[in-house]
């Protein structure tokens, strides 16, 4: 039915750290969703039906190969396709810190979802403030681009993210800091090399 | 344009039908015969069926050719037949003649068994329901109880939208491509300029010119010069022809000079020596009707509560005829109810007949939703 290789779960833990916090048979939307990977990762662990959104022609062939429904349409110019509240679960793996239009996006979450997923490479972790202390842009794991050529142009600390929320109506309700595949709980806006939140509308 | 993996020699079947077909008019035709192909084989649980519907000027003849004539190759050769997109090693495929159209199936030249002469101006108006109709007539002597799926390009994308509300259990998948869930006010205007071209023709003689030994020629050469520029892009037209001249230098008359009007010319010679104009017109207000919206309160999403099945749509970029907007209106109703549906828009400069284009990313994308098919 595939061609592509499905990366297993043990080598993308983040799926699995959006995975547990996905109710079974939950209705999901995955922005800028790439090869589908999550997706179909989600209606296989979790049984949910969901759509990708995704702009690159190349990975919107990878979703046909992987099985998923994807629309191909570019996230900043928001998601009119999509209705109020038609979601469980929106999720934006990886994407945030590459968005033009950072608050419209997370807006647009609130809107056409209960709840929000959102995962981003940390830009405290310390590896990255070492690095910038030794007067470089940093390059890492998750960060793995030079500054000319990086598609990530709105990088953000856990704590920016948190006070961005804060001001944008989103209450979170749950994080998890992640050290490769390890759970961080120890200073993890210095350990923590990628973050996960979990957030819905201010009531 | 035959190579190793296209089908070979094919044969036109075709089937009569003695049951009253009641139209969206209001008409009743008594009896009527479709024309129909089929490539590859039927399964023994008849689940690997693909309907594929014609769009204006189309008929059934999808893929291989005919007999001795070996440039009679089918429109859709280049994405159906053994290991193309629609691969006939895994689909049984089959292409239909509308009604009302001027290849094999009963239409306004056809004999009207009443009056022994041509239909004519007698010939009823015939709408994309009435086509899914007869298409699911076919479908039963054929002992199809549901297709795997049903595919179409412009107007055949529209008959597979209505297939999935008319008859939701009968079909798992649609494939609707460069299509719309209805036409613009300005599609129609395009499409009435071409009626009145035919219509005006002085050897019209009101739909009934079989009898006078003649055809509305010039009217029906208009009616396609014009529609082919609506379905060419302006880049595309600039890239072919630019403002390339036919002699190399202006003749400042009224004959050919550019190169465009010499392939538009071209054209609507071709088309009108083997298409008929009554036909033309016919396909032309199919176009115009087709709104499943309408009976409910123009709301689209209302309109796809009854469909069942999963979606591919696909838009051209350069399409302004049927252009994205108008399949993403598609895409947000099948959204609405939650449907199983896949959209993408594609990079191609080829304007509307993009559809018909051998595309790498295009027939990728095809052959990829195909193979998740499941029969």
């Amino acid at each position: 039915m595939n061609t592509l290789a499905m990366p297993t779960t043990a080598s993308r833990p983040d799926f699995a750290a959006i995975a547990a916090w996905v109710r079974p048979c939950a209705k999901v939307l995955d922005l800028g969703c790439g090869d589908g990977s999550l997706l179909r990762f989600l209606r296989d662990a979790r049984n949910v039906r969901g759509y990708g959104v995704e702009i690159d022609d190349a990975n919107v062939l990878a979703c046909f190969n992987n099985g998923v429904n994807v629309i191909q349409s570019d996230l900043e110019s928001g998601l009119l396709s999509f209705e109020s509240g038609s979601f469980d679960y929106v999720v934006l793996s990886q994407t945030l810190q590459a968005v033009k239009n950072t608050e419209n996006i997370v807006k647009e979450m609130l809107r056409v979802s209960k709840e929000g997923i959102v995962s981003f490479p940390n830009f405290g972790y310390w590896k990255n403030r070492l690095q910038v202390m030794l007067g470089h842009m940093p390059v890492s794991e998750t960060l793995p681009y030079q500054w000319f050529d990086t598609p990530n142009i709105h990088n953000c600390t856990l704590g920016d993210f948190e006070e961005f929320c804060r001001q944008h109506g989103a209450r979170i309700l749950e994080r998890r800091v992640m050290n490769g595949d390890h759970p961080v709980t120890f200073l993890p806006n210095l350990l923590g090399m990628l973050a996960f939140y979990r957030f819905e509308r201010q009531k | 344009m035959q190579d190793s993996s296209s089908i070979d020699i094919v044969v036109p079947q075709s089937v009569r039908f003695d049951k009253p077909l009641y139209l969206r008019s209001g008409a009743v035709l008594e009896n009527y015969e479709l024309v129909y192909e089929t490539y590859g084989e039927l399964n023994a649980a008849k689940s690997n069926a693909v309907l594929v519907c014609h769009a204006l000027s189309g008929n059934h003849h999808l893929a291989g050719f005919y007999a001795g004539s070996p440039k009679s190759t089918g429109w859709w050769n280049n994405m159906i037949g053994a290991g193309k997109s629609i691969d006939t090693r895994k689909f049984f495929v089959m292409g239909v003649n509308n009604l009302g159209g001027c290849h094999g199936s009963t239409g306004p030249a056809s004999i009207n068994a009443k009056t022994g002469k041509c239909y004519g101006a007698d010939f009823p108006m015939v709408t994309v329901e009435d086509w899914v109709e007869t298409q699911i007539r076919l479908a039963d002597h054929l002992g199809i109880e549901q297709f795997a799926a049903v595919a179409g390009g412009s107007l055949g994308g529209m008959q597979a939208l209505q297939w999935t509300l008319d008859f939701p259990e009968r079909v798992r998948h649609a494939l609707v491509i460069a299509a719309a869930a209805k036409l613009t006010a300005q599609n129609i205007a395009f499409n009435d300029v071409a009626r009145q071209a035919i219509i005006t023709d002085q050897d019209f003689h009101g739909g009934d010119y079989y009898s006078h030994g003649v055809v509305p020629r010039r009217g029906l050469r208009l009616a396609r010069m014009l529609g082919h520029i609506t379905y060419l892009s302006d880049d595309a037209m600039a890239a072919k022809f630019g403002r390339e001249l036919r002699n190399g230098a202006l003749a400042f008359g009224f004959d050919v000079e550019f190169e465009i009007e010499s392939y538009l010319r071209y054209q609507g010679d071709k088309f009108a020596d083997q298409f008929d104009a009554n036909t033309y017109l016919l396909m032309t207000k199919a176009l115009d009707y087709f709104d499943p919206a309408l009976q409910h309160n123009n709301d689209l999403s209302a309109a796809f509560r009854a469909a069942k099945a999963n979606f591919l749509v696909l838009s051209f970029t350069t399409d302004w005829r049927f252009s994205p907007e108008r399949s993403r209106a598609i895409v947000k109703s099948l959204l609405d109810n939650e449907l199983n549906v896949s959209y993408a828009e594609i990079s191609s400069s080829h304007g509307h007949d993009s559809f018909l284009m051998e595309d790498q990313h295009y027939h990728k994308l095809m052959r990829a939703y195909m193979d998740t098919v499941v029969i």
